[in-house]
């Protein structure tokens, strides 16, 4: 009897140390907590959870209403000019995205009444991958995106 | 010295705003070549725009928007004369704003 309990003492120790180190790998990023900033989203590793935290959702509507302007080829990943025009009635936000950078979330812009769907920046690129532009008018998502070929990298050192 | 160079240009009735910020936009992720050493994440997090007083566009940024960034947007509803005033916030809490007049 005793002999069992300490089995079963065994076991559970070793399962929740097993929880502990993966929870400790998670938050080995430093992180700067500010309160308008979605730091979730701009961290998140994935475009799926990027778009989760930062619109709620990631069910996606590709539309050819949507025209992302950025290089075929990218020289230098560190700037890579990219436009979205968006002709889609009550565009509201327009979110760029890097698929396959570090953190894919790159900018995100809220329009205000008035504003046109456009918008103009220049970005870092990792390495070769799909820019995508998600918009969100009505309450729905839509996107379309462009794959950018990048020769050097911009993202690390 | 200010760090932000803006222009705001009325066609027709849309108004084009261009605007060039002075920004390192460190990452986090990259070494200082001299001492090995990763050089702290620097990078503007909040733009805003506003039109006479109303938001026309708020921008939110992550460390992989490029170096001394540029921006541009359009809106419409301004005349010739409007005031737009342009503020950047990043990581740090610093920050700067700007204003101009619609041409």
């Amino acid at each position: 009897m005793i002999n069992m309990k300490r089995r079963t003492f065994l076991k559970g120790s070793v399962a929740a140390g097993a929880m502990g180190a993966a929870m400790g790998a998670g938050l080995l990023t430093p992180r700067m907590v500010l309160a308008a900033w979605p730091s979730a989203a701009f961290e998140a590793k994935t475009v799926d959870s990027a778009l989760d935290a930062l619109m709620g959702s990631h069910a996606l509507e590709s539309s050819d209403k949507i025209s992302i302007r950025a290089p075929d080829i990218a020289e230098n990943g560190a700037v890579v000019p990219v436009s979205v025009t968006s002709s889609i009635p009550g565009t509201e936000a327009i979110n760029i995205i890097a698929e396959k950078n570090a953190a894919p979330l790159t900018a995100a812009f809220k329009l205000g009444k008035g504003a046109e769907g456009f918008v103009s920046t220049r970005i870092k690129m990792g390495k070769t991958s799909s820019v995508i532009a998600v918009v969100k008018a009505g309450g729905k998502l839509y996107s379309t995106g462009k794959e950018v070929k990048v020769t050097i990298g911009g993202c690390g050192g | 010295m200010a760090t932000i160079k803006i222009r705001a240009k009325l066609q027709g009735d849309v108004t084009t705003v261009k605007a060039l910020i002075q920004h390192p936009m460190d990452t986090g992720q990259v070494k200082n070549k001299k001492t090995g050493k990763l050089i702290p994440a620097h990078f503007i997090q909040e733009v805003n725009c506003e039109h006479n007083g109303t938001n026309v566009m708020n921008a939110l940024w992550g460390p992989a928007v490029s170096k001394n960034p540029y921006l541009s947007f359009k809106f419409k509803g301004a005349k010739a004369g409007d005031t737009l005033k342009l503020s950047w916030v990043d990581n740090k809490g610093e920050s700067d704003s700007i204003e101009t007049q619609v041409s």
